[in-house]
C-alpha cells in the first residue's frame, strides 16, 4: 500500500461547486498539501488515475456519476483514504457513502481546522504505523504489522489502511472490549464524537473481508451492549 | 348479575335493529291477531250457539205444538189431565232421545214430570218467572245438573206453557245440551290460538329475516368503512345486490377513492416538504461551507487589516456562526415538522451523559459567575438518542445560566422503574404565569428588551421539546418570576414506551404554587 512519498500529500477534490472547490484549493494549499480539483463525476475516476492522490475529498452529490459510485469505483480499485463532503447528514446518505467504502465524513458547513484535522488523522494513519515486527493473531488470522499485512493462512486478505487500522486496534489489546466511542478516537481521531454509524459500517465491511462467516463472527466479537472485541486466537 | 340480565333487552334494544323491528312487528301483530281472533270467536260462537237456539226453539215448539194438539184432543172425561199430560210428556221425552236430545220437564200442579237424575236447579229461576206471563217461548242458556252424579254440562233451556182446556197452565220445560256445540267451539278456539301462535312466530322469523336482509349492506357498508378506518385504503365495497344497496356501495367506494387519492396528495405534499428540506440543506450548505471558509480565512489574517476591515472579519465570522446555528435549527425543526426525524437510539449512562454536558458548559458558567451544582447520585441508564438528549440538556443549561442572574443553578438525574429525569432549576428572572405556556414556542423570547448574550436561536426549546417527544417523553417547564423557573426532561427507559410518573417533580419542592406550563 506504501506508495513512494515525496513532497506535499495530494488531495484530490471531487467537487461540483467550484466556489467550494477554489475556496478548499486555497486552504489546502495554505495548509500545505497539494491540491488538485474536479468538478465532475463521469471524470473522477479519470482524475483519480492522473493524479494518484494520497488522499480523496468527495462531495457526495455530483452531476454526471454519483458522489457514492465514484466512491465505488476508486475504491474498487484503490485502499486510498476518501473523505465524504456530504451536505445531507441524513442516516441514509451518509450510511450509503460509508458502505461504498468511505473512511469518513465531514458534513457541511465545516469548519477549516475541523478538515484538515480529518484530512491529517487519514494521512497519518496511512503513513506511520511504528515499525515492529509483531505478528498479531485473532481468530485464524494473522496481521503483520510491520508489513501491513493481514492472512489467513498463506492467503493474504487486501484490507484498506482504516480497516487495517481497525482490526490492529482490536487486536492490540485481545481481551478488551472496545465501546464504538473508544475505537473512534483510536482509529478516526475524533473526540467527543457520538456518529457510532462510522464505527458500525466498517465493522461490518471488514467482518465481510476478514469473517470466514459474517453472520456468526469469529474475528471482530460483538460484546452486547458495550461494542466489540478481537476474537480469541487459534 | 340480575341488574345485567334486567338491562339487557333494554341495552339490545338500544344496539340491534333486528331485535328492534322483531319486538314492534310481535307487538303489533299480536294486536292484529288478538283482535282478529277475538271477532272470529265472538262471530263463530254466536253463530253457533244461535243456530243451536234457532233449532231447538224450533224442535220444541214443534214438541210443544203437538202435545197442545194432543191435549186439546183429548176427552177429559175418559181421562184425567194429569194422567194426559204425564203420557204425553213420556212421548216428548221418549221422542227427545233420538235426534236433537233433550229432556223435558212438565210441572203440574200436583207433581213434576221430570227425567230421572236431572236436577231440578238446572232450570233457572229468571225463566219461570218471565214465562207466568201465558203464551209464548223463552229461551236461556243454564248448565245442566244431575243428581245421579254425572258431570254437569252446558244446556239450553227452552221454555212453554201447555193449556190445556181450563185456566190452568202447565210450564215445559225442554233442555238442550249444548256440549258438542260447545266442544265445536273449543276446537275452533284452540285452533284460532294455535293459527295465531304460528302467524307470530312465522312473522317473526319473517321479519327476523328480512331485517337481515336489509342490514346486511348497511353492515357490509360498516365493514368497510372500518377497513378503511383501519388503513385498508385499496378495500372495496362489492357492488351487488338491489338498486339501493349497489348505490350504498357505490357511494362507501366512491368515498374509498376520494379518501384515499387526498391521502396520497398530503403524503406527496409532504414528501415534497421532506425533498425540499432536503435540498434546501444542500443549496445552503454548500455556498455556506464556502462563505465560512473564506470567513476563516480573512479572520485568520485579520492582523494583517487595517482595523476596520479586522473588526468586519470579526463579524463576519461570528455571524456566520450563529447563521449555521439557525440553518441547522430551522432544518431540525422542518425535519419535526416532516415527520422526518429519526431516534439513533443507544442505551446510555445519562447521569454521565449530564455530567459531560454541565462540565462542557462550565466555562460558560464561569464566565457568568454561576455556580453549578450537579445532583445525580446514581447511573441511570436509558435507551436514548444521544445526540438529541445532549442537545436538549446543553440548551436547558445555557439558558438557565443566561438568565439564572448568577444564582446557583442545581441540576438532578434521578430513575425510577421505568423513567428517567433530568431538572435544570434555578434562582433567576423565573417565569410568569404567561411565559411559563409560551417557552417552548419558537421565536418566543422571555423579554425583548432584554439584551441577549448568549445569542441562541430561539428554536432551542422548540426543538427540545420536540426532541424529548420522539423520545415518547415530555419537557415541563415551571416559573415564578423573581424566583426562577425549572426544566424537567422525563424520559421512558425504553425509547417509545409510556412515561406514567416522572421521578422529579415539575414543581420544585422548596417552593409552592407558582404557574405551570406542562408541555
Amino acid at each position: 500500500m506504501s506508495e513512494a512519498y515525496e513532497g506535499p500529500p495530494r488531495i484530490l477534490v471531487i467537487d461540483d461547486d467550484e466556489a467550494l472547490a477554489e475556496m478548499l484549493d486555497i486552504v489546502l494549499r495554505s495548509e500545505g498539501f497539494d491540491a488538485r480539483l474536479c468538478h465532475v463525476g463521469d471524470t473522477a475516476l479519470a482524475a483519480f488515475h492522473e493524479h494518484r492522490p494520497d488522499l480523496v475529498l468527495l462531495d457526495l452529490m455530483l452531476p454526471g456519476r454519483d458522489g457514492v459510485d465514484v466512491c465505488r469505483d476508486i475504491r474498487a480499485e484503490s485502499g486510498v483514504p476518501i473523505v465524504m463532503l456530504t451536505a445531507k447528514s441524513d442516516t441514509t446518505d451518509v450510511v450509503k457513502g460509508l458502505e461504498a467504502g468511505a473512511d469518513d465524513y465531514v458534513p457541511k458547513p465545516f469548519k477549516t481546522q475541523e478538515l484538515v484535522a480529518r484530512i491529517k488523522t487519514r494521512l497519518r494513519r496511512h503513513v506511520s504505523t511504528e515499525a515492529t515486527d509483531d505478528v498479531l493473531r485473532i481468530g485464524d488470522i494473522a496481521i503483520r504489522v510491520d508489513e501491513h499485512t493481514v492472512r489467513r493462512g498463506e492467503l493474504e486478505i487486501p484490507l484498506t489502511p482504516l480497516e487495517f487500522d481497525l482490526l490492529l486496534a482490536l487486536a492490540r489489546k485481545p481481551r478488551q472490549a472496545f465501546t464504538r466511542e473508544v475505537l473512534l478516537q483510536e482509529v478516526w481521531g475524533y473526540r467527543h464524537a457520538s456518529d457510532t454509524r462510522l464505527v458500525n459500517v466498517h465493522v461490518q465491511r471488514l467482518r465481510s473481508k476478514v469473517e470466514r462467516d459474517p453472520e456468526r463472527p469469529e474475528i471482530i466479537v460483538t460484546v452486547r451492549g458495550v461494542g466489540y472485541r478481537a476474537g480469541e486466537p487459534r | 348479575m340480575s341488574g345485567i340480565a334486567r338491562f339487557a333487552p333494554v341495552r339490545l334494544w338500544a344496539r340491534s335493529l333486528p331485535f328492534r323491528v322483531v319486538i314492534l312487528t310481535l307487538g303489533a301483530s299480536i294486536a292484529i291477531l288478538v283482535a282478529t281472533g277475538w271477532f272470529l270467536l265472538d262471530q263463530s260462537s254466536r253463530g253457533i250457539i244461535e243456530g243451536k237456539t234457532q233449532a231447538s226453539v224450533a224442535e220444541a215448539s214443534a214438541v210443544l205444538q203437538s202435545m197442545q194438539t194432543g191435549l186439546n184432543s183429548t176427552d177429559l172425561r175418559t181421562t184425567s189431565i194429569n194422567e194426559r199430560i204425564t203420557r204425553l210428556a213420556r212421548e216428548a221425552a221418549t221422542r227427545g232421545q233420538y235426534g236433537n236430545q233433550y229432556f223435558v220437564v212438565v210441572e203440574t200442579p200436583i207433581s213434576t214430570i221430570a227425567p230421572d237424575g236431572l236436577d231440578a236447579a238446572s232450570i233457572p229461576e229468571s225463566i219461570q218467572q218471565s214465562m207466568t206471563a201465558g203464551d209464548g217461548l223463552w229461551s236461556t242458556p243454564t248448565l245442566i245438573r244431575f243428581t245421579d252424579g254425572r258431570d254437569s254440562e252446558p244446556g239450553l233451556v227452552v221454555a212453554s206453557n201447555l193449556q190445556p182446556p181450563g185456566q190452568q197452565l202447565y210450564p215445559v220445560f225442554f233442555i238442550f245440551s249444548t256440549a258438542a256445540e260447545r266442544q265445536t267451539l273449543a276446537v275452533v278456539q284452540q285452533a284460532t290460538l294455535a293459527t295465531g301462535l304460528f302467524l307470530l312466530l312465522g312473522l317473526s322469523l319473517m321479519v327476523y329475516l328480512i331485517s337481515m336482509q336489509v342490514l346486511q349492506p348497511v353492515r357490509a357498508a360498516r365493514r368497510a368503512a372500518e377497513r378503511l378506518a383501519a388503513g385498508h385504503l385499496d378495500d372495496r365495497m362489492a357492488v351487488v345486490g338491489t338498486e339501493d344497496q349497489a348505490s350504498l356501495a357505490t357511494s362507501m367506494n366512491h368515498m374509498a377513492e376520494q379518501l384515499a387519492r387526498k391521502i396520497s396528495e398530503l403524503e406527496g405534499l409532504s414528501l415534497v416538504q421532506q425533498r425540499f428540506v432536503s435540498d434546501v440543506s444542500h443549496e445552503l450548505r454548500t455556498p455556506l461551507t464556502t462563505i465560512r471558509m473564506a470567513g476563516e480565512v480573512l479572520h485568520a489574517n485579520r492582523s494583517a487589516f487595517d482595523p476596520l476591515t479586522a473588526r468586519s472579519a470579526e463579524l463576519l465570522a461570528a455571524e456566520i456562526d450563529r447563521f449555521e446555528e439557525l440553518l441547522t435549527d430551522l432544518l431540525e425543526i422542518s425535519r419535526f415538522d416532516a415527520g422526518a426525524a429519526e431516534l439513533s437510539l443507544d442505551e446510555v449512562d445519562l447521569s454521565a451523559v449530564v455530567h459531560e454536558e454541565v462540565a462542557a458548559v462550565a466555562r460558560l458558567a464561569g464566565e457568568f459567575g454561576t455556580e453549578l451544582i450537579l445532583d445525580a447520585p446514581q447511573r441511570c441508564h436509558a435507551e436514548v438518542d444521544t445526540r438529541r438528549i445532549r442537545r436538549i440538556v446543553r440548551n436547558l443549561l445555557t439558558n438557565a445560566i443566561e438568565h439564572g442572574e448568577r444564582r446557583p443553578i442545581s441540576i438532578h438525574v434521578r430513575g425510577n422503574d421505568d423513567a428517567v429525569a433530568i431538572a435544570v432549576r434555578d434562582h433567576g428572572v423565573g417565569l410568569s404565569k404567561t411565559d411559563a405556556k409560551l417557552v417552548f414556542d419558537r421565536f418566543w423570547r422571555a423579554d425583548p428588551a432584554r439584551a441577549r448574550r448568549l445569542g441562541g436561536t430561539g428554536l432551542g426549546l422548540s426543538i427540545a421539546l420536540e426532541d424529548a417527544r420522539l423520545h415518547g417523553g415530555r419537557l415541563t417547564a415551571w416559573g415564578r418570576p423573581a424566583e426562577g423557573a425549572q426544566f424537567v426532561l422525563t424520559l421512558p427507559r425504553r425509547a417509545g414506551d409510556q412515561v406514567t410518573e416522572s421521578p422529579w417533580p415539575k414543581r420544585p419542592r422548596d417552593t409552592q404554587g407558582g404557574s405551570d406550563a406542562v408541555a
